[in-house]
């Protein structure tokens, strides 16, 4: 953005919010907001301390075991429906009911399947990504030029080879897009996760802080865990970007 | 030599072609309601190119996508050297009308890919696809992208990849039709060129009569609703006097003319 010909740099609105919340903060008016710079001086005091790596360790290895299972599952059954009527008539409905699914509600029954364990945790975080990434993935498959098609089977493509060589690169910017989606989706889902399956992790501190009214140290969590989604999504992004050459010229 | 095609003219063309790499008997194929062609049979001799010209709507496509195997007929035959044609084979290459390159793959890659489908190694793909880089006149292009050349060139890349799984029949859908008219004339030199010197059996669709004219062995002339081969050109001295001198060829404009004359009707 440009302010009488001044380039402001990305992000700059960040600070305009920052600095109000630090007045909000310094007037006092409600303990829920701290000033912005003592949420900082605890962010750096809690960051090292045994108990918030544990618990970051935790949420990391919940949080990819989830994202890997809702791409490792999600993009070839995106795939699949975009080039298979039938799959997509049986299949598309399911994906829509649960795309937009209170999927917070879903949560107790999955305990009671799975248990109480690190196995809930995973199987939430992938409910919450896989959905927009199959979606996503099939829209992309389903805007493949008709001729790459054709061209994979003139030349005698076998089906797994048009799968790898050719849809999956012809709609990886839809695919890019869904996984960075999905990905966000996912924090959501681990934290809920951690706070309602077992208390672990993120979902622990957030309890922790919340019900001792720690709002500092609540604060300072959520703005790690912001940076943390907000790093994945970019370098998505990135990605995205370097594959745009041709999201145009297919 | 226009030969008005009736269902007794094969037999009268025989002499001439006896040598059949690619013939249709009896093709059907229906779109719903559409009839998209309808009891169509036509042969095409080998070692020549076989244009199919004709108004939108009148099937030239929908053949060709049948000979290649991409769509099934809903009746009659199709044999490509005397064997059925069931689906896309290796006796068969296509050119699409808008290349159908992989915009994530360098020229090198695009020309390849054909080999790469067929399980070629790497190495040796890439010394054939080297190959055809070069008669296609794209030298010093190999790295780069789709998105980075011409039309043109994006074509002769489309003819490369094509040229380099060695088919014996070559199969052009409309391949110039997205190009600038320049470039068309210097492909239907080159076109000619390539009759003349590989030994391959060219099937050619085309819209424009000036180009089927220009290119062609033998023109079949296909008119819709329903959709039939009205008749079968096959111009005879004109193509011997070398390739600058054929638009100027009384019997060149004699035959574009005539064909203008029988499609203008369906032209709407």
């Amino acid at each position: 953005m440009y302010i009488k010909g001044y380039k402001l740099p990305a992000m700059s609105s960040l600070l305009i919010w920052g600095l109000l919340w630090e007045i909000v903060g310094q007037l006092g008016l409600t303990f829920f907001v701290p000033p912005l710079s003592e949420v900082f001086v605890t962010l750096f005091n809690i960051i090292g301390t045994p108990a918030f790596l544990k618990a970051l360790s935790e949420t990391a290895q919940a949080f990819l075991a989830g994202v890997f299972f809702s791409v490792a599952i999600g993009i070839p059954v995106g795939i699949l429906m975009g080039r298979s009527r039938l799959l997509d008539e049986l299949l598309l409905p399911w994906v829509n009911i649960f795309v937009s699914a209170p999927l917070t509600a879903l949560v107790p029954v999955l305990m009671v399947l799975f248990g109480f364990g690190l196995k809930s945790i995973i199987i939430t975080t992938t409910l919450f990504g896989i959905w927009i990434i199959i979606l996503n993935t099939r829209a992309g498959v389903r805007q493949i030029n008709r001729s790459l098609v054709e061209m994979a089977s003139s030349f005698g493509a076998s089906p797994l080879d048009a799968f790898l060589k050719v849809y999956f690169w012809a709609a990886l910017p839809e695919i890019l897009g869904g996984v960075r989606i999905g990905v966000i989706r996912a924090v959501k889902g681990v934290i809920i996760g951690q706070l309602l399956i077992s208390i672990v992790g993120f979902g622990a501190l957030f309890e922790l802080y919340a019900t001792n009214f720690l709002m500092s140290h609540f604060w300072a969590v959520l703005i790690v865990l912001f940076a943390l989604a907000f790093s994945i999504s970019e370098f998505l992004r990135y990605l995205e970007n370097k594959v745009s050459y041709y999201a145009a010229s297919r | 030599m226009v030969m008005s095609q009736t269902d007794a003219a094969f037999s009268n063309a025989e002499p001439i072609e006896q040598d059949v790499a690619v013939s249709v008997r009896g093709v059907s194929k229906n779109y719903g309601a559409v009839e998209a062609l309808k009891d169509m049979s036509l042969e095409f001799p080998r070692g020549q190119l076989t244009s199919l010209l004709g108004p939108s709507g009148c099937g030239k496509t929908t053949l060709l996508k049948i000979i290649a195997g991409l769509l099934k007929p809903d009746t009659g035959e199709i044999t490509v050297n005397g064997k059925a044609v069931v689906g896309p084979g290796p006796n068969r290459a296509f050119v699409f009308q808008d290349f159908a390159l992989l915009p994530w793959a360098n020229v090198m890659r695009n020309v390849a890919f054909g080999l790469e489908l067929r399980g070629v190694a790497k190495s040796e793909r890439e010394d054939k696809a080297a190959k055809y880089i070069n008669d296609v006149g794209l030298q010093g292009f190999e790295k780069a992208y789709p998105h980075e050349l011409s039309g043109g060139m994006r074509q002769r890349v489309g003819l490369a990849r094509a040229l380099s799984v060695d088919a014996k029949v070559l199969l052009l859908d409309e391949p110039f039709s997205a190009v600038d008219e320049q470039t068309r004339r210097k492909f239907q030199e080159d076109l000619l060129a390539l009759v003349a010197n590989e030994n391959k059996t060219f099937i050619f669709v085309t819209h424009s009569i000036e180009e089927a004219v220009y290119v062609s062995d033998q023109i079949a002339i296909l008119l819709p609703r329903p959709s039939r081969v009205s008749e079968i050109i096959r111009p005879s001295s004109f193509r011997l006097k070398g390739a600058e001198n054929i638009r100027r060829d009384p019997e060149y404009l004699d035959i574009v003319d005539e064909i203008w004359a029988s499609l203008r009707d369906y032209v709407e």
